[in-house]
Order: structure tokens, then C-alpha cells, then sequence
């Protein structure tokens, strides 16, 4: 099939950036939408353009690291899907893709569709662990986990770090991702005692780092390629407003 | 040159109690000394990323570096299956000796058995340090730890996560990293890629590095380096690695003089998604954790294209319970490659190219229900389909090996030093513990035994014998390595060719798997050596790299790496012509029964080989670590 993209270019952070048009042709129905733009990249090398600059690693969907706005939707139309997951049997020939960044005031554009999300990372630093350093841990059976627990613990770990639902909010709210590692723990026995300063730290780091608030639109679950469900957000608050009340009181 | 005596340093002492007595004579460093050294760890993986926390948690000041935006996208992440440990939590008869000797066994006797035996008895404090870090392991109903079993095993001792083990423990270890991050304790560096191994004086004091966002090439000094830059799968160019794994860091300090060990024994899984077209960049693993359920199988007639289902019973072949009655469906990765290439051969393959054979389902199905199936391997399925278009829970997978792993590594003593004094390296960037072959689910529990429990105490008996030394990049060691990675870089970017980087990598790829993939023999493997030269000169005569030198370029990292496997497919192959035995792997069709079987030969080859390097398209010179089996008996390998 042939294809008309509609490409995002902006060559550093500053330069502000504009919207290019390319073809891609013959594409495989088989061919994933990365190795689409593989194809549209060898084609610009071969002429000395620049190709269109992309983030992506495992492209099997768990590392996160792609990270395209595909049609107005972070990763595309499929649900449940990263964009490196994504086929191009979705689309169909003569159709016209736009490829953005995701855009969110805490996710600078670096080039092209590549964004900095480091901002994740001090969230992460902040108070998305439990305190415990290497050695001396019980042993693994020493606290039965019911199964019911590990896998709510397991359902919100599954979070894969890669913004969509920052990119989909009209605010650009990282609450899903940040309510998803505050669920996991919480979950957990080995969670508790540090509960309430967790959700306290990143949260506060989450405001720092320029994230908005969340307005209950519920986009972040709908593009969330691991199905993150909104409830984290209630957990977090949960969390959080416990951390609160304890502190002032 | 020549010089070089391997000294595995491996402690006297019965067995099980080397690990022990080795850390009682090892130096430490005092608690309140350690903040004087400065420790760099490349790699943010299972291995780099537990060794970074685990280092600065001790006190040590380390930096880290990997080449993705966070070191929680590190490659470990995609692991699937789960992670092996000897804790008989089943009480099915499994025992740190038996974990040790299915290891060596399924290594095929090509491994250190003290390194393999200290392996065995971390494992168990793994699993404790994940559940305390909060890694939401599958439990049973009861509250406890669940298992599973995994190919060359007859117990379950395998801890998974769903379908995302590899995720859930990267996640604990990059938890953990982040805390000492947020504390100060480590500086992290994402998006920045080792270009150079820096050796004041013989020893490892330093990298130089680029910045992937803005292009500069500076250097980082410290008091040792640790790599855990994970394997080099991707000489094959399609795998299932990650796009950006590399040789490039292990390849650069070996160029620098660390010898690399066995890089001929590559891992072949055999259940990943067959290629589909030419447009192909990466093939998906689908879990071995499948062969717990699924029945391989290829039609008994050569070019039968009915589909599946409606291939009668009495005409399928389900080759590996018919070979290999007692393992069946888990037999080992080297033979179930093997025998489904055998197949393909044989002109019995299926899917639209005939390299593919049936996993199915259906039996499990009928038996335990298509919920429980879900429940074990929903997002496995769901890729599958995602991938294929077909519906696994009604017509049978299709799937055929591709690389996935590699054994062969950077050589390391007991102690994960390389020959070069300072150097260490952990996780699948080492060579140490999986001899020939590894088994399923030990590469999650090798990078963190390394990381969390061995290299945080071997590191400081050579911090202390040193002393820190407070080296400085402005030395003129490090301003020379840089230079010459500008000029590595400049010269890239200036031949102006006409072929991409990828489009050479594809190319050297195909001639890697047709003469070093699964069956190699002395022919193949000559041919190889003379069109990986021929192929290496026309990437530096007509490469062509877009872009410029000072900013991000996606196309100047891929051209860095891939000249890097231009050189290290030639060791490997080289490798794997100088080793005229068959063993895990490395099967070389000289050396077979008349089954099909690998041989061994124990007299010639019971020894490791350690490369070193000699200069640019020269011979690499060989340097042998006899193996000594003391507690195990040489045995050819039977999985019947
Ligand atoms: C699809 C798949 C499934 C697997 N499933 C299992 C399983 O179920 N069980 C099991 O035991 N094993 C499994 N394995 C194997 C296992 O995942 C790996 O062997 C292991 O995770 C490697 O860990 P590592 O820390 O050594 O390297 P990696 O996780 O690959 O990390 C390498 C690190 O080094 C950095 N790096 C690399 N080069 C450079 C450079 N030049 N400069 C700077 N940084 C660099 C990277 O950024 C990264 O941080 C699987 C492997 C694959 C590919
Ligand atoms: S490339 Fe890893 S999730 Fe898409």
C-alpha cells in the first residue's frame, strides 16, 4: 500500500519546529508501523536528508521507549497497543498518517518526535521505591502476599513508563503513571510503612517537574498500552490525603 | 603480547565452601573509605543497574551511564519467563547442587564450576531482595511464591511475573538505583554512549563517552569500571534483542586489550515468531515458559500446506517428545533450535517461507480450559495475535529460532575482572557462567547474582590493593582516547557513500546466520571469513551516515555500532572455526552422531578461549583457561 505521512521536524529544542510531508511506498500490510518508518528513513538517507528521528528500542511493546503521537492519539488507534506493536494492517492504501511527538510542557521536544521524559525519572527518585538495600532481606515466603494483592500489585506494575497518558491529557498530568507505582506498593506489605511519604514525595516532585492536574477526562486509561485503570488515580489521592492529614495533625 | 597468563583466581577448598572462604580473604574497604573511590558502571540492566545501587548503597560514589533515555528501558526489561532460583520451595527435589549441576550440564560442560556453584548459592538471596523491593511475583492462592518450569530442568524452581519477569525485576533493581540517584549516591547519564575503555598504567580508570542529545565527546575518570552492557545478539542482525543492543563497549575494550571469551557460543531460541518479509528489523521471542503447555510439531510430509487443523493426528510429527522422551517439549534451547531447523530442512517447515513449525495449544486447551490458558499466558497470546493476525487459541502458533543470546563475553576471573586490572564485567557482557548453553531463566538470575551479591564485594579486594587514586580526565590519556573517537566519528559521517549502516548490518547479518547460526561447518565458516573483510571494507569505502557530528543523530550511533560488529563478527566466526568439537551452541555438523547428536571433544577442548586482540583485520591471538571439573563428572549431555 501507499501511504502519505505527515511528519513532525524540528531539528534541536529550539527551533520551532514544522509539519513535512513524505510518501511511503509499497508497504507491507505485515510490516509494522516502525519498520514503515524504517523504510521512509532509508529512502531520506539515500537522497542526504536527515532521516525522521524516533525513540524506540525493544519494539515488543514493554521497554517504553516509543513514543509517537500517531493520528491525534498517543500510539495509534489500535488499544492496548505501543506504537512499535502497532501493524500496518490497521491502515489502508491512500491513507494519510500524522506523526507527532507527545506533547506535554514537562516533555521538551529533543528532535523531531524524540522528547526528554527524564522528568519520569525524578519522580522516580523522589519516592518510587521501598527503602531497602541489598542483603539482609527475609526470606521471599516469609510473608504470604494473598493472591488477590499481588496481582492488583501486578496490574499496576505493568505500567511501562512511556507518557502516553501524559500526552493524551489536556492538562498533561502524569497522575496515572504516578498513582500506578503508589498502587503497586500499596498493595504490598512490604509497601506499608513507607505508604504515605511515598505519595507525598512524588507527588510533590509530579508538581515540580510542571505536570497539570488531573480533570477526571479519563484519556490517560483509554491510551494506556498496558490498560492502567484511572482507580490508581483514587488510590494515590487515597494515599496521598492520608499523608496530609497525618502530617498537619 | 602473549604474555598474558589467565588466572581464574578460582579460591581452593571443597566447592561449597569457596565462595565463603574467598570472602573472608578478600581486603575490604573500610565503610568510611569508601566514598574516596569513584566506581563507573556501564549499563543500567539487571547487571548494571543492581551493581549501581548496590555499590552506592555501600558508600561507594558511582556513575552510571546506558545509552536509552532511562535506565529502566535497559534490554532486561523484555525478558518474559522468569528467573531460576534453588529455594525447593516445591519440595520437588531441587537443591543449590542440583541448580549448579543442570547448569553446568545444560552449559554443556564448557563453564567454571566455581562460578557456576556461587551462582547456585546467591540465587536464593535474590529472590529474597526482589519480593523486599516489592517485585509482584505470581503467588498461589495460599499466599506463597509460585513456579514454573523452564527447558533442561526436571524441577520447578523458575519465579516469573506473568509474562513480564525480566520488567517486574528491572523495575526493582532501576527502584532501587533511583533511590541512591535521589540521594546523591549516583550520577546517572541516559542517552549517553562508551566510545572508549581509558587504561592508565594497564589499568581501568576511565571511559570516554558522547553525549547521544548533543553530540559532545568528553571522558568520566574513576577508581574501576564495570561493564554490563549486556550481549552482542545483534551480530546476527535480526534477533530478538532490542534495536540498540551492541558489541560497541565490550568491542572497544577489547580493542583496548580485555580478552573476549567463547564469542562462538551465540543462543539460538527456538520459539520466536518466524521473519515475515524483507521490511524485518527485530524477530519477537515468544516465552519458553510456553513449551510448558504448547506441543511443537511440524507435518510428518514434506511440503503438506494444508492448514493446521486440518492435518490429522497421525500425520504430525511431534518431533521432540518422539527424540527426546523424557524432557519432551522442555528439552534444552540448542536442540529444540536443532531439531525444528532439522525439520525445515527436511522440507516439512510451515508458514509462507517453510522456516517455521507449530506450537499448539490445543491439548492444553481441551485439558485446562481456555481461562487458565489466558490466565498463564493472555499477554503472550495477545502479542501474538498482534504480531500475526492469527488467533492462537485457535490455530497453532507458528514459530522458528532466532538469536536471542550470547554466552561468550568479556573474560572475567572468579572475581568478574577482566585481564586488564580494574575492568569488570557482569551480566551477558561476561562470559562466565553459562558455559556453552544457557538454560531458561538463568541469564535474569546470572545479571543479578553479579549485580547485587558478587561484584559488590570482589570490586573493593581491588579497590583496596589499589587505593584510590583521584585520576584526573585532564591526563593525557584520556585527552588521546577522545580524540581518536572524534576521528572515529569525522570519519563516519565524511565518506558520503551511497548505503546506510543498517542496510550493511542487514547484509552482514545474513552471512553471520547462514555460516555461524545454528549448523556451522569449516567450509561456511571460511566463506565467512572472507566476506566479512570483503564486506567491512566496502562499509568504510561507501558508507553513508546523514546528519552532523553535533547533535542527536540516530543514523551516526547506528553507523558506530554496527562498524563495531563488522570487526566482532569476524572473531566470531574465527571462534567458532577454531573450535572443531560440538558442544551447546556451537554445533559444528563435522561433529555429530549419527543421530544428530553433538560430540564433544573433552581431550582437545575442555578449555576456554580467550582472544586477544592484535590490531585492526589482524588474527586475534588465542589464550587458553583450562576448565577443571572436580565435582562433576564429564558426561554427554542426554535429555532422551
Ligand atoms: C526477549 C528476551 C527475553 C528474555 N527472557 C529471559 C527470561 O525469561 N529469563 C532469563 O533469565 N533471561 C531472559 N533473557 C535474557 C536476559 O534478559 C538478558 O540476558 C539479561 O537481561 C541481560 O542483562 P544485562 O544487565 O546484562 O544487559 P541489558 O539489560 O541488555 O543492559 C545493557 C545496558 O547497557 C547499556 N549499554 C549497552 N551498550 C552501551 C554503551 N556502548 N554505552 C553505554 N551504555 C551501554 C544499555 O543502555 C543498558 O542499560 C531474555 C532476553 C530477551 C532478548
Ligand atoms: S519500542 Fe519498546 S515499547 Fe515500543
Amino acid at each position: 500500500m501507499n501511504i502519505t505521512l505527515h511528519v513532525w521536524r524540528q531539528k534541536d529544542a529550539n527551533d520551532p519546529g514544522a509539519m513535512e510531508v513524505y510518501t511511503a511506498k509499497d508497504v507491507s500490510a505485515d510490516s509494522s508501523f516502525l519498520e514503515m518508518l524504517d523504510m521512509v528513513n532509508e529512502d531520506l538517507a539515500q537522497k542526504g536528508i536527515d532521516p525522521i528521528h524516533f525513540d524506540h528500542d525493544c519494539r515488543e511493546g514493554i521497554c517504553g521507549m516509543c513514543s509517537l503521537v500517531i493520528n491525534g492519539v498517543p500510539h495509534g488507534p489500535q488499544a492496548a497497543t505501543t506504537a512499535c506493536q502497532l501493524h500496518m494492517r490497521s491502515f489502508k492504501d491512500g491513507d494519510a498518517i500524522y506523526i507527532e511527538p507527545f506533547r506535554a510542557r514537562a516533555f521538551p521536544v529533543l528532535k523531531d518526535t524524540i522528547v526528554d521524559r527524564t522528568a519520569f525519572d525524578r519522580i522516580m527518585q523522589a519516592g518510587g521505591f521501598i527503602s531497602v538495600n541489598t542483603g539482609g532481606a527475609p526470606d521471599a515466603n516469609a510473608i504470604p502476599i494473598p493472591k488477590t494483592a499481588a496481582d492488583k500489585a501486578m496490574d499496576a506494575a505493568a505500567c511501562i513508563g512511556c507518557g502516553a497518558c501524559v500526552a493524551a491529557c489536556k492538562n498533561g498530568s502524569a497522575m496515572l503513571f504516578v498513582g500506578a507505582k503508589v498502587t503497586q506498593f500499596a498493595n504490598l506489605p512490604q509497601g506499608q510503612s513507607e505508604k504515605a511519604a511515598r505519595a507525598k514525595a512524588m507527588v510533590a516532585q509530579m508538581d515540580l517537574e510542571g505536570f497539570g492536574n488531573c480533570s477526571n477526562y479519563s484519556e490517560c486509561e483509554a491510551v494506556c498500552p498496558k490498560e492502567i485503570k484511572v482507580e490508581v488515580i483514587a488510590r494515590m489521592n487515597r494515599e496521598f490525603l492520608g499523608a496530609t492529614v497525618k502530617s498537619s495533625s | 603480547m602473549s604474555s598474558i597468563t589467565l588466572d581464574s583466581k578460582v579460591p581452593s577448598g571443597p566447592l561449597a565452601e569457596k565462595w565463603d572462604k574467598h570472602r573472608f580473604d578478600m581486603k575490604l574497604v573500610n565503610p568510611a573509605n569508601k566514598r574516596k573511590y569513584t566506581v563507573i558502571v556501564v549499563g543500567s540492566g539487571l547487571a548494571g543497574g543492581a551493581a549501581a545501587a548496590s555499590l552506592a548503597e555501600l558508600g561507594y560514589n558511582v556513575k552510571c551511564f546506558c545509552f536509552q533515555d532511562s535506565p529502566r528501558r535497559a534490554h532486561s526489561i523484555a525478558a518474559q519467563g522468569g528467573i531460576n532460583a534453588a529455594k525447593n520451595y516445591q519440595n520437588d527435589g531441587d537443591s543449590v547442587f542440583r541448580l549448579f549441576y543442570d547448569t553446568i550440564k545444560g552449559g554443556d560442560f564448557r563453564s567454571r564450576e566455581a562460578n557456576v556453584y556461587r551462582l547456585a548459592q546467591v540465587s536464593v538471596n535474590i529472590i529474597d531482595q526482589c519480593v523486599a523491593q516489592g517485585v509482584p511475583f505470581a503467588r498461589e492462592y495460599g499466599g506463597l511464591l509460585d513456579n514454573r518450569s523452564f527447558g533442561g530442568a526436571q524441577v520447578s524452581r523458575t519465579f516469573y511475573a506473568r509474562g513480564q519477569t525480566g520488567q517486574q525485576l528491572l523495575l526493582g533493581a532501576y527502584s532501587a538505583l533511583s533511590r541512591q540517584i535521589g540521594l546523591g549516591n549516583v550520577e546517572m547519564y541516559p542517552r549517553t554512549e562508551m566510545l572508549d575503555l581509558v587504561l592508565i598504567d594497564g589499568h581501568a580508570k576511565g571511559i570516554v563517552v558522547r553525549d547521544l542529545i548533543t553530540g559532545e565527546i568528553s571522558s568520566h575518570a574513576g577508581d574501576a569500571v564495570a561493564l554490563g552492557t549486556g550481549g552482542y545478539g545483534r551480530v546476527f542482525y535480526l534477533s530478538t534483542n532490542a534495536m540498540g543492543c551492541n558489541v560497541t563497549a565490550a568491542y572497544r575494550a577489547h580493542k583496548r586489550g580485555a580478552l573476549f571469551a567463547n564469542p562462538c557460543y551465540t543462543q539460538i531460541h527456538p520459539t520466536c515468531i518466524p521473519v515475515a518479509g524483507e521490511h524485518q528489523s527485530k524477530l519477537t521471542l515468544m516465552s519458553e515458559s510456553l513449551r510448558n503447555d504448547g506441543r511443537v510439531w511440524a507435518p510428518k510430509k514434506k511440503g503438506d500446506n494444508r492448514p493446521a487443523n486440518q492435518i490429522p493426528e497421525d500425520e504430525r510429527d511431534y518431533y521432540l517428545e518422539r527424540k527426546y522422551p523424557s524432557f519432551g517439549n522442555l528439552a534444552p534451547r540448542d536442540i529444540s533450535s536443532r531439531s525444528a531447523k532439522e525439520a525445515c530442512d527436511d522440507g516439512r517447515g510451515v508458514g509462507e517461507f517453510g522456516r517455521g513449525v507449530y506450537l499448539d495449544f490445543s491439548d492444553a486447551i481441551n485439558r485446562l480450559g481456555k481461562n487458565l490458558i489466558k490466565e498463564r499466558y493472555g499477554n503472550l497470546f495477545d502479542m501474538y495475535e498482534r504480531i500475526t493476525a492469527e488467533n492462537p487459541y485457535e490455530v497453532p502458533m507458528r514459530i522458528y529460532p532466532a538469536s536471542h543470546y550470547t554466552m561468550g563475553g568479556l573474560w572475567v576471573d572468579y572475581n568478574l575482572m577482566s585481564n586488564l586490572p580494574g575492568l569488570h564485567v557482569i551480566g551477558e557482557a561476561n562470559f562466565s557462567d553459562h558455559g556453552a548453553n544457557r538454560l531458561g531463566a538463568s541469564a535474569l538470575m546470572q545479571g543479578l547474582a553479579d549485580g547485587y551479591f558478587v561484584l559488590p564485594y570482589t570490586i573493593a579486594d581491588y579497590l583496596a590493593r589499589v587505593g584510590a587514586q583521584n585520576i584526573s580526565t585532564d591526563r593525557q590519556e584520556f585527552k588521546d582516547a577522545e580524540q581518536q573517537a572524534r576521528e572515529k566519528t569525522q570519519k563516519l559521517l565524511s565518506i558520503n557513500g551511497s548505503r546506510t549502516a543498517e542496510s550493511f548490518h542487514r547484509e552482514l547479518g545474513h552471512i553471520v546466520w547462514e555460516n555461524c547460526g545454528m549448523a556451522r561447518n569449516e567450509t561456511g565458516l571460511k566463506k565467512a571469513l572472507q566476506m566479512i573483510p570483503e564486506l567491512r571494507e566496502q562499509f568504510w569505502r561507501d558508507l553513508k551516515v546523514a546528519g552532523v557530528e553535533n547533535s542527536l543523530n540516530q543514523s551516526l550511533e547506528s553507523a558506530g555500532r554496527v562498524a563495531d560488529f563488522m570487526e566482532f563478527a569476524e572473531l566470531l566466526c574465527q571462534d567458532a572455526l577454531h573450535r572443531e568439537e560440538s558442544c551447546g551452541g556451537h554445533f559444528r555438523e563435522e561433529y555429530q552422531t549419527d543421530e544428530g547428536e553433538a560430540v564433544r571433544n573433552d581431550d582437545k577442548f575442555t578449555y576456554v578461549a580467550a582472544w586477544e586482540h592484535t590490531g585492526y583485520g589482524k588474527t586475534a591471538e588465542l589464550h587458553k583457561e583450562k576448565l577443571e571439573f572436580e565435582n562433576v563428572k564429564l558426561a554427554t549431555r542426554s535429555y532422551k
